[in-house]
């Protein structure tokens, strides 16, 4: 399993040549798409502090998957409605209902996994590419999923600039929007269900396992430098990028998973970024 | 008498079991500056809660402009207790105050320049303009108070409610915020909630002490003996009367 890729190499001519394949320039778009959604919605993760939540989202969606081998569709299109309906029965079971929100999480969390073990078991024959959507496989991205990126892409960022300001406030200062006459209750579902398309283009990139990365690192370091949140969503949507296309450079080059040397290199920046901030601090108080 | 803005009658709140405000009777009128004061856990900032509609009611009918709580957002400024927020949270003072806007806007609703302007306003009234560029995480208490209270004031409110805004500010600055507040009172009415029962004295209009246990009096002066505690105080106190019917006045509670 793995889809391991052994590229012909000519260490020569790496430049040239890595734009040379089709399935190459599709997955250099595919990181520049991702990372649109990644930092925008990644911003409201890191400023709302819903980092497990946002995982809680993505590994049931796993759910999906399993849903989508099972039907014989793309198991993308599983996700949707499966990251969906996660992220509102996650959200309402911790507003409304008395149920703690780290144990609502952790109960979808688990159980989306299961539904997709169970869904692939019933689906006969082998279930090629699983592989890939739990860790990512960034270099097999189709046209189709192209488009497909592409399309939420849009839509989230048109939600988001359309309610930017009630965004800003609940993530602010919850009480004070709810005072304000703004349905917080209501943004914060609908945010949740942006995070839970922006985990559906992630899946993609760097797979289930990994999307809580790519939503929090790029954003974590982009809060440090950034005085406005608009500010910030840019600055991480160019780390995002960045993090993306030198993670596939590099396993391009040493042949090793993509999206795991996405991940790799997203922390080893957010390591160096934080060791800078604790060198600075104690270099001040001295 | 002036237009009743908030009306609470025989309200009730019961939190996980205890009764927090217990058949509380109050009124505040245009024009009010009201000072609660009373101990920790007394139902002081569940009172402001029910008022903005953060809080149902367990018992008894509240009404805020006529309307039920919650209902008239524009009308009602706020400033909370302490924020709870992230000090590395990336936004302005400016763009802090802006969301007192909010209230005043409909949803797909951008702020607009007027409302920036009506930022500045608010910002200038509370001394703080040479700070309006500066990250929220960087001020200091009183400065982080004085932005809360611009953001309450940019929203045009006609009802100020304020927890503990000198809670966590130093003695100057306590001062200046008072001083704020006495310019405000000529133009919309105020309930602050306080510790400060020395400070506030000279500066609201009536003080009532706000005890779950104990019930508040609307009109001392219909207490027999009500008048002789009265003239202990240089300022209108509302006399509290136990369940068995003993008076206590607020120091002692």
């Amino acid at each position: 399993m793995g889809a391991p890729f052994h590229h012909p190499k000519n260490p020569d001519a790496m430049r040239p040549e890595i734009f040379a394949f089709e399935f190459m320039r599709h997955a250099v778009a595919a990181s520049l798409l991702a990372s649109v959604a990644c930092g925008i919605i990644g911003t409201y993760v890191v400023v709302k502090r819903i980092g497990f939540i946002s995982g809680g989202i993505a590994h049931t969606a796993f759910g999906g998957i399993g849903l989508g081998y099972y039907l014989g569709i793309n198991p993308l299109l599983g996700v949707i409605p499966f990251s969906l309906f996660a992220a509102l029965a996650i959200g309402l079971l911790s507003k409304k209902a008395k149920v703690a929100e780290d144990t609502a999480i952790g109960a979808f969390w688990a159980v989306g996994m299961a539904v997709g073990v169970i869904f692939i078991g019933l689906t006969p024959g082998y279930a090629p590419n699983l592989f890939s959507y739990l860790f990512g496989n960034i270099l097999t991205v189709p046209p189709d999923d192209l488009w497909l990126i592409f399309f939420l892409d849009v839509l989230i960022v048109l939600l988001v600039w359309l309610f930017s300001k009630e965004f800003l406030a609940i993530s602010v200062d919850e009480e004070y929007a709810e005072v304000s006459g703004v349905n917080t209750t209501g943004f914060y579902l609908l945010l949740l269900c942006l995070i839970a398309l922006t985990v559906v283009i992630l899946v993609r990139v760097v797979g289930i396992v990994m999307v809580i990365a790519l939503l929090t690192i790029p954003a974590a370091i982009a809060r440090t430098f950034s005085r406005s949140l608009p500010g910030m969503m840019a600055l991480a949507s160019l780390l995002s990028a960045f993090f993306s296309l030198a993670g596939l450079w590099l396993s391009w080059q040493l042949d090793i998973a993509s999206g795991a040397t996405i991940i790799v290199v997203a922390g080893v920046a957010f390591m160096l970024v934080e060791t800078g901030k604790l060198l600075r601090i104690s270099l001040l108080n001295r | 008498m002036n237009r009743v803005i908030v009306d609470c009658e025989h309200l009730s709140v019961v939190l996980d079991g205890s009764r927090v405000l217990d058949n509380l009777t109050l009124q505040v009128c245009e024009g009010d500056f009201l000072g609660i004061v009373g101990p920790n856990g007394g139902g002081k900032t569940t009172l402001l809660r029910v008022i903005l509609g953060l809080q149902k009611p367990s018992e008894g009918t509240v009404t805020v402009f006529d309307k039920a709580p919650g209902q008239s957002p524009r009308r009602t400024g706020y400033v909370p207790q302490h924020l709870v927020f992230d000090r590395d949270f990336p936004i302005s003072v400016r763009d802090m105050v802006l969301m007192g806007r909010l209230s005043g806007k409909k949803p797909l609703q951008q702020y607009s320049k007027s409302d920036r302007e009506r930022v500045d306003e608010a910002l200038e009234t509370v001394g703080m303009s040479a700070l309006k560029s500066r990250r929220i995480g960087v001020l200091s208490g009183g400065e982080l108070q004085r932005t809360l209270i611009a953001r309450a004031l940019a929203g045009d409110p006609e009802l100020l409610l304020l927890d503990e805004p000198t809670a966590s500010v130093d003695p100057v600055m306590k001062t200046s915020i008072y001083d704020l507040l006495d310019r405000l009172k000529k133009q919309l009415s105020i309930v602050l909630v306080t510790h400060d029962i020395g400070t506030i004295s000279r500066h609201v209009s009536r003080v009532i002490c706000l005890n779950c246990s104990m019930v508040v009096r609307e009109n001392p002066l219909a207490t027999p003996s009500g008048s002789d505690i009265q003239k202990s105080y240089p300022y209108d106190v509302d006399l509290l009367l136990h369940h068995g019917g003993s008076l206590s006045s607020p120091e002692k509670s």
